[in-house]
């Protein structure tokens, strides 16, 4: 499934070293080492959760952009930017709001309410 | 100044621009900030800012010596006495330690707030108006990441700009993580460097701002409500913060946050300072576009 390469699977990769440092590596440090283990433990569940979900993701955003007929966000960002939708920014804001939300999938899902 | 024995001198984490450092002289602890070498500037107002707070009865640790004009040490700096308390913002919400202060701090900072916002700014030989709006638009297009919701925000932000009642002394950085406390409550407002004369309800507006309010429950420092914060303000104004300008500082805040998010991870990418905590921080701009959606739609109202 992950041809052409053997198991472990990136996936699977990213959950071993998690499971090491935080089982083995976390207890042994404190203070400021503690903080910035805490960070990279996070940033590997973070790639963990953007590998099984951004894929599906990508489609979505894509499909977002073109319902407002553009084809990528700075196109998007230079017509808000212009006052093309100044009438309706709220419609704007929610019609952004699941590509939004992908986002926080990946980044925090705890922050979603 | 005569001489004194110094002892536990010890670095303590600082900003980009400067360095902290604590020390005892004659059995008092006193904090020392030194502008980094090689950073260009630094001190010049924020010593004078400092003096005129705590002049106005507002909670500051004492100037001791102005160092913006002296050259002992190199390059700028001050020395205040210390002042005892905590700063991190998880254990004031959530540490039994700090019961008595949770309950009286919102009230305490509307209090602060409006006393700082009352020094006559004429007594501040130096001190400059900022646009914050103006500043972060161009902050964000110089970065050259395109943000849509940041955007949107930006327009209705121009769109529904209140006019500004009266030019203060504002704080510029004032919430959560800049503030020493002790179990009675607010002990002293701290980094004053971003100080400038601007609308008195920014202070106000970005001590709401979600990212602030460290996971609490309530919009004001996480701890207290719009009304406690209003209430306490008005009780030394005589005039009620209008709830819809505060809002749109909020606005702006939760922006400006965002944005800031961008140019941490920016200063990781660009090689400035290679730190994973900072690439960490870019993929914190989400938050803010969720919370400014929510902010500027109907989504929870």
């Amino acid at each position: 499934m992950t041809a052409p390469h053997d198991r472990p699977t990136a996936a699977e990769l990213l959950e071993a070293l998690h499971e090491w440092m935080e089982r083995d590596l976390l207890p042994g440090v404190d203070g400021r080492l503690q903080f910035h283990t805490r960070v990279a433990i996070n940033m590997i569940d973070i790639v963990r959760r953007e590998l099984e979900l951004g894929p599906d993701q990508e489609a979505r955003h894509e499909a977002v952009l073109a319902s407002f007929g553009m084809k990528d966000d700075e196109e998007l960002a230079t017509a808000i930017r212009s006052g093309t939708f100044d009438s309706d920014l709220s419609a704007v804001l929610m019609r952004l709001l699941p590509v939004v939300e992908d986002k926080l999938r990946v980044a925090n899902p705890r922050y979603l309410r | 100044m005569s001489a004194v024995s110094i002892s536990n001198l010890q670095r303590l984490s600082g900003g980009a621009s400067r360095e902290t450092w604590r020390f005892t002289a004659d059995h008092e602890e006193f904090v020392l900030q030194r502008v980094r070498p090689g950073t260009i500037g630094g001190f010049q107002v924020e010593p004078r800012v400092l003096s005129a707070a705590h002049h106005a009865g507002v909670p500051v640790a004492e100037l001791v010596v102005d160092g913006a004009e002296r050259t002992e040490l190199q390059s700028p700096f001050m020395i205040v006495r210390q002042v005892e308390g905590e700063t991190i913002a998880r254990k004031i919400l959530r540490d039994e330690r700090f019961d008595r202060a949770r309950i009286a701090l919102t009230s305490q900072l509307g209090v602060a707030a409006a006393q700082l916002h009352q020094i006559d700014t004429a007594s501040i030989p130096g001190l400059v108006a900022d646009d914050q709006m103006n500043r972060y638009q161009t902050v964000l297009r110089d970065l050259g990441e395109p943000h849509p919701v940041f955007e949107a925000a930006l327009r209705w932000l121009h769109i529904n700009q209140p006019e500004s009642t009266s030019a203060c002394l504002v704080h510029g950085d004032y919430r959560l993580g800049n503030i020493m406390v002790n179990e009675q409550g607010l002990a002293a407002i701290l980094d004053w460097e971003l100080a400038h004369i601007g609308d008195p309800m920014e202070d106000l507006g970005w001590l709401c701002v979600r990212a602030w309010r460290f996971g609490g429950a309530f919009p004001a420092a996480g701890l207290g409500t719009y009304d406690e914060l209003f209430d306490a303000y008005a009780s030394v104004t005589g005039v009620r913060p209008d709830p819809d300008v505060v809002r749109w500082w909020e606005i702006l805040g939760t922006v400006k946050w965002g944005i800031i998010c961008i140019s941490q991870a920016a200063t990781h990418l660009m090689g400035i300072a290679r730190s994973h905590e900072l690439a960490a921080i870019g993929r914190r701009v989400c938050e803010n576009e969720y919370d400014l959606i929510e902010l500027l739609t109907e989504r929870t109202r």
